[in-house]
């Protein structure tokens, strides 16, 4: 008895179909759901910051001749090795791959090391020990017009990249 | 416990603080806030708990046999404890500290140095993070082997997950605050972990630090939801598993 007096006020059973109700519900839920999910976006986009005060990304690291053949100079302000070998110039990022320390050149042991973890690396950033899942990013060093040595930390090349003077 | 149930009356014999209570609480001031009368009868006591919002979270009777101290070891209570002295002390601290890159390691050693009791504030705000952090994961080992989790509780174990996560959010963004070297290589650590996440970890990355470095804008973020979004909601799940653990049918007894 209880459902059918119940039945009787339900929408779904309403054989005029679509009642004025369920139009207007319909309507307003629709309403709803646009503006939450453009709200959700606009509250997305307001997250992320459009413009960054960050420091500048590109390095004078000196001229070639600073930097004997075969050698693994450390820049510790720009987080950067320069790394001479008898092929040419390349740089190598001093960030650990593993959760972002600075990493330290140790000359005796001629490994790339990281305090926070144990991370070992060799010269060219090959990874020799410790939990760092990748080798060391190889950056972007280039020579300016005035001959001085440019290491641009936000550009990561190819391991293979050589700067040839 | 009859004498305890006994209506006090004032009556002329009645000393003056007696009357002086009962005009009080007869008082139509009184009674719109109170809505019962000085606590002498079973039933003021349990209106006392139901017409209180901030106490009918709390269970109008507590069983007997759930109160000795080795059903619980009070870890929950000490964890809400201490959240409270987190509260009352981050306030205070907030009062000398500015959550700007050229400012949040000088106030941090005005604190220490400088500001009167300003030491002890911030020991007892680092040190009952620690303790909070202690306590709420004892408390969640208490409950695991009470075997409390099981049904009809095994929402309000949720609820207590979600509360350890949220502490241990409050304890990391709190960690750089300070805006020491310990601070920002924590949070070098911290959200490089964050950028492990499969597909969106650099976006996440991105967004906690408010760039790709920590700097000014990784500061004020980390302060936002220290001081505002974690703590705001902490409260309202504590408010959940506190009304939960009455819902649920109280604390489980000892089998």
């Amino acid at each position: 008895m209880k459902n059918e007096v119940l039945a009787k006020f339900d929408d779904r059973n309403d054989p005029h179909g679509i009642t004025r109700r369920r139009f207007f519900m319909g309507i307003g839920a629709g309403a709803l759901g646009a503006t939450a999910s453009g709200g959700t976006v606009v509250f997305m986009q307001y997250l992320e910051p459009n413009v960054l005060f960050e420091p500048p990304t590109k390095h004078v690291v000196g001229v070639p001749e600073d930097y004997p053949i075969t050698s693994v100079v450390s820049h510790p302000s720009i987080r950067v090795y320069v790394v001479r070998t008898p092929r040419g110039f390349f740089a190598l990022s001093a960030i650990c791959t593993h959760l972002g320390c600075i990493t330290r050149w140790n000359e005796q042991a001629g490994q790339i090391q990281c305090p926070c973890h144990g991370s070992r690396f060799d010269s060219s950033g090959r990874v020799l020990a410790g939990p760092a899942p990748r080798p060391l990013d190889h950056l972007l060093i280039s020579l300016a017009d005035d001959g001085r040595l440019v290491v641009d930390v936000a550009v990561v090349v190819d391991p293979e990249y050589v700067l040839r003077v | 416990m009859n004498d305890l149930s006994t209506n006090w009356n004032a009556t002329p014999q009645a000393g003056v603080g007696r009357r002086l209570l009962t005009r009080l609480t007869g008082s139509g001031v009184w009674r719109s806030v109170f809505r019962h009368g000085w606590i002498r009868t079973n039933r003021d006591r349990a209106l006392t708990i139901y017409s209180n919002v901030f106490l009918h979270i709390h269970p109008v009777k507590v069983r007997k046999s759930a109160l000795p101290f080795r059903v619980t070891f009070c870890l929950g209570g000490l964890s809400l404890a201490l959240f409270i002295v987190l509260t009352v002390t981050g306030i205070l601290l907030m009062l000398y500290y500015h959550p700007s890159a050229p400012r949040a390691y000088e106030d941090m050693k005005d604190l220490e140095f400088v500001v009167s009791s300003g030491v002890f504030l911030r020991n007892l705000h680092r040190w009952s993070a620690h303790l909070m952090v202690i306590t709420v994961f004892l408390h969640m080992l208490r409950v695991f082997f009470a075997g409390a989790y099981r049904p009809p509780r095994e929402f309000n174990w949720v609820v207590g997950v979600m509360l350890l996560v949220l502490t241990l959010l409050l304890s990391f963004t709190g960690y750089l605050l300070p805006w020491d070297q310990l601070a920002y290589w924590a949070i070098t650590v911290g959200t490089n972990m964050a950028g492990a996440v499969p597909w969106v970890g650099d976006e996440i990355r991105f967004l906690l630090l408010g760039g790709n470095t920590i700097g000014e804008n990784t500061l004020i973020r980390f302060y936002v939801l220290h001081c505002v979004v974690l703590p705001l909601g902490i409260v309202v799940l504590m408010a959940v598993h506190f009304w939960r653990v009455r819902k649920d049918g109280g604390l489980a007894r000892p089998l």
